[in-house]
């Protein structure tokens, strides 16, 4: 019986710029079902931390509850974390961050947690452009309770022992695009050549990055009659473009026919350049990625990649106008400054 | 890359690294598991069967499956095989049940043995079973052949060294001890169905150096002198005693002489001492007995004043940091030449048809040993020059299979194929019928006698081995490289289950490429030129699953997260051809 993970690991790990393998970003061993999706996230959650260098101890993961909401004890085990209460992950997100806008909020979820009980909480964390990132791994079924359809269930899909799914599905590209998100990508477990560099893209983002991860659920939806199995999203999915990450200061190399090539800078002047085939919809464009989402859905086909991207937007604290100092840092000297600015503050109304 | 073929029987036999590279093919994981069970008489029988001498070579091995051990590449040291064999053979039972039958009733063939040596006793252990008559010759009282003249008593008690070649013998060998052939040719009369020869590499390079004759009384040949050591005729040396040469045999008659009065041994080599041939573990011993090694010194003259040796001239070897161009004088009372060694073969008459090269050394075919004499075999140090034990019990096996080929008028280029399974090791969801768990632990170090107290005794056995305990906690340190990752393409959903928990990035899903491309694109890449990639066919992505062999920990975590069972551990048994096997 190994439930434990062996601790050697390989002698030739590359390390990135900060000296780190990518073991430093690992966290303990999953409990969850062999083979499923959101394993593969997690680890996809690791690949990007690792390639773009982020000191753990700069990380908070939150998480709601469910099997997703579980896999934040997987990966960065060097950094902070908060588990909270059931579709409530949005609002812990939100008091951290006002607290402390300097780390960085990586924040997981399901599609329960977030599309069911928490869709209340998540339209607002979407509209108040709150700077994190937000992942929801979406298997289209309650994993934890024996897989029940979820809000994401497509109509006429059926999971295992299940009965076709009679209702609308909700999509939450399409939600968080007409919420204001600046960043809204969609991805798939079974392809982390697409999603790690998206995911680098997202939590380099400056505001609030939604990535929708379909993630098959092996135990009970990954069945010919679901439309969240393996087979039938990689017969099915169709992407934008293929995505590359440009950290700053790194030359653009691969070259592409003109025209062919969307680029866009982020604040931080990394660049995403995405590699379209055929007539793809332009993603820094709201309605072209509502039209592209619209079109595919029509034929019954899954679209994928970088649909929407703002860089424009101004995030909760550009919004509210906070103190560059993070509120935690303030110290009662800032706070209370005396007597003397009372009285200029009082004097300013006069 | 081609879809790798897992149903050739060589491919597993490569992944098990240690097995692959002994010469005899021990299946080293299985007899460690086996230790690791306490069943110390079943891994004693699996490393009989295989090399014939486990307690033997489980002091004096060479240990070539040491440094091809996996573990050492994902940790510092690798398991200390060597001493695990030990542990089997001073812990087991009585096996006299478990010797195997010899047929009363002879074949009729009768096969000669020249030399009594490991290589000489391997064969008659492969072909007593399969009723031939064997007689062996040996000039020495009894049988061992170097083990017995030359490996020095602290490192291989003499009961060790008697229990086992008396275990053949017992089997019903005719020997002919005292007894030195002097003429192949007249000896080809005797009615022989087969030949073996297997004598070794006898004679002892010498030193033709200014001073040589003059001081011959103090400069002795090394393996003639640790013979002499052994048998009782050498009982002292000189207290300022210098060994020149960089092998084993050096570092037997360094730490030899320290045992014989030598107060002030020094090795003396030409090169380097990284460069020194001797096993690393021997020249540890031999510093830890306060023998300075002296490195880029070679010998110019012997110095003899009045009849005496006073010491020995040295120049500075090319390749020295040190630049000075000034003859060395070292001091000294008595030199031992450890400085190689040769075949030799006086005896073998020049005109009966057996072809020598320039260096003396017969032509022998490489795979079936046999001469240019058709019933005339060699092996052992005989047969190549010299190597060691476990090489010697190598040819051996081969020879036996070559000599009842031939006796039984059969086509000796037509092999016996190896014996090999691939068996499920499956229990439960995460249950295997192996000790899957990796352990932590490092090498664990070997008790030894105290030096103080090792000096005054050659007979004193310096390594007291492992007991069961630490025996058990080196056994659990062996990753288990015969418990093969198995990959059945059609069963995979590519969910990168594998890829994610794999430890040590084994596992790839991938375009496939061109052999050196591949190597190059994995997440970690294949730089470990002597190990395979485990290539699939093609996934329905258009991707291929590489497996990069070199660093995989053998702990089933690949199988154990598949949620198809596309991976499975299967145990593979790989054993060599033995002779008689049809």
């Amino acid at each position: 019986m190994s439930s434990r993970r062996p601790t050697f690991r390989h002698p030739d790990l590359p390390e990135n710029d900060l000296g780190y393998t990518r073991r430093d970003y690992e966290g303990a061993v999953s409990t969850l079902c062999a083979g499923c999706g959101h394993d593969s996230i997690s680890n996809a959650i690791i690949q990007a931390c690792y390639e773009l260098s982020l000191e753990p101890h700069r990380v908070v993961k939150l998480s709601g509850i469910g099997c997703s909401s579980k896999t934040p004890a997987y990966f960065l085990g060097k950094s902070h974390g908060f588990n909270s209460v059931h579709g409530r992950m949005p609002s812990v997100a939100t008091g951290a961050n006002l607290a402390n806008k300097d780390l960085l909020y990586i924040g997981v979820s399901g599609d329960g947690d977030t599309a069911s009980i928490g869709m209340g909480q998540f339209v607002h964390i979407v509209r108040r452009n709150l700077n994190m990132t937000y992942i929801v791994m979406n298997n289209g079924c309650y994993g934890l309770t024996k897989g029940q359809d979820s809000a994401t269930t497509d109509r006429g899909s059926a999971s295992r022992k299940g009965h076709p799914s009679p209702f609308e599905a909700i999509d939450l590209c399409q939600l968080a695009i007409q919420m204001g998100s600046g960043f809204v990508a969609r991805g798939f477990s079974g392809d982390k050549a697409q999603l790690v560099p998206m995911l680098k893209a997202a939590i380099t983002h400056k505001g609030f990055a939604l990535v929708d991860v379909i993630s098959p659920c092996v135990t009970f939806n990954n069945t010919v009659t679901s439309t969240k199995s393996y087979q039938w999203v990689r017969d099915h999915r169709e992407a934008t473009a293929t995505v590359d990450f440009i950290p700053p200061r790194q030359e653009i190399t691969t070259q592409y026919e003109p025209g062919t090539t969307q680029s866009v800078t982020l604040h931080d002047s990394s660049v995403i350049q995405l590699y379209k085939s055929g007539d793809s919809l332009d993603i820094t464009n709201r309605r072209s990625a509502l039209d592209g989402l619209e079109r595919h859905r029509e034929k019954g086909h899954l679209l994928t990649g970088i649909l929407h991207m703002n860089e424009d937007l101004k995030d909760t604290h550009a919004i509210l106008e906070t103190t560059d100092t993070p509120l935690n840092a303030l110290t009662e000297k800032e706070l209370c400054p005396g007597d003397q600015v009372l009285a200029q503050i009082v004097e300013a109304y006069r | 890359m081609n879809p790798t073929d897992i149903t050739n029987p060589e491919y597993f036999h490569r992944v098990i690294d240690c097995q692959f590279a002994c010469p005899a093919h021990t299946p080293v994981p299985e007899y460690i598991r086996l230790i690791a069970e306490k069943k110390y008489t079943d891994a004693y029988m699996i490393n009989w069967e295989s090399n014939v001498f486990p307690g033997i070579l489980g002091r004096v091995c060479d240990r070539p499956c040491e440094p091809a051990c996996r573990r050492g590449r994902v940790e510092k040291n690798a398991v200390a095989i060597c001493r695990l064999k030990r542990v089997c053979a001073d812990n087991k039972g009585n096996i006299t049940q478990r010797l195997p039958d010899i047929p009363k009733k002879k074949n009729g063939k009768k096969i000669a043995l020249i030399g009594g040596g490991p290589a000489s006793l391997t064969v008659a252990r492969d072909l007593l079973p399969l009723g031939y008559a064997i007689d062996l010759y040996d000039d020495q009282s009894a049988a061992g052949g170097f083990i017995r003249s030359q490996v020095p008593s602290f490192r291989l008690p003499k009961t060790v060294l008697d229990e086992e070649v008396n275990l053949i013998l017992d089997l019903g060998v005719k020997t002919y001890f005292n007894t030195y052939i002097s003429s192949m040719k007249s000896f080809l009369d005797k009615a022989y169905d087969a030949v073996f020869i297997g004598t070794g590499a006898p004679r002892g390079r010498d030193l033709d150096l200014p001073g040589r004759q003059a001081g011959n009384a103090f400069i002795h040949i090394g393996i003639e002198w640790l013979a002499g050591v052994q048998y009782g005729h050498q009982k002292k040396t000189g207290k300022t005693t210098l060994v020149i040469g960089g092998g084993n045999t050096a570092m037997d008659c360094c730490r030899t002489a320290r045992r014989l009065g030598g107060e002030n041994v020094t090795v003396i080599i030409r090169g380097p001492r990284e460069k020194m041939k001797a096993s690393p573990w021997e020249i540890e011993d031999a510093v830890r007995e306060n023998i300075p090694i002296l490195e880029y010194l070679s010998p110019t003259a012997f110095v003899v004043k009045e009849d005496r040796l006073t010491g020995m001239t040295f120049q500075l070897a090319p390749g020295s940091p040190a630049s000075d161009q000034e003859p060395v004088f070292i001091p000294c009372d008595e030199v031992l030449l450890a400085v190689g060694q040769q075949n030799a073969f006086p005896w073998i008459e020049k005109d009966i048809g057996l072809i020598f090269d320039d260096q003396g050394r017969p032509r022998v075919d490489e795979i079936t040993f046999q001469s240019s004499i058709k019933k005339v075999f060699f092996g052992g140090d005989a047969a190549f020059g010299p190597k060691n034990v476990i090489t010697a019990v190598a040819h051996g096996h081969e020879a036996a299979i070559s000599m009842d080929l031939f006796c039984r008028g059969e086509d000796l280029s037509k092999r016996p194929l190896p014996f090999t399974t691939l068996a499920g090791q499956k229990m439960g969801l995460h249950d295997w019928m192996y000790h899957s768990d990796v352990s932590d632990e490092h090498r664990q170090a070997v008790p030894m006698v105290s030096t103080v107290k090792s000096i005054k005794d050659r007979l004193m056995e310096v390594e007291l081995g492992f007991d069961r305990k630490i025996g058990h906690t080196e056994a659990l340190r062996c990753i288990n490289c015969d418990m093969q990752t198995v990959f059945t393409v059609q069963d995979c959903i590519e969910c990168d289950a594998c890829v994610d928990v794999c430890p040590t990035t084994c596992i790839n899903f991938i375009e496939n490429k061109e052999e050196e491309d591949l190597r190059s694109s994995l997440s970690v890449p294949a730089t470990n030129r002597s190990q395979f990639l485990y290539v699939s066919d093609l996934l329905p992505t258009g991707r291929v699953m590489v497996k990069d062999e070199n660093v995989c920990l053998h702990c089933g975590l690949c199988a154990e997260r598949c949620p198809t069972a596309a991976w499975d551990i299967q145990k593979y048994t790989y054993k060599p051809a033995k002779a008689g096997q049809k």
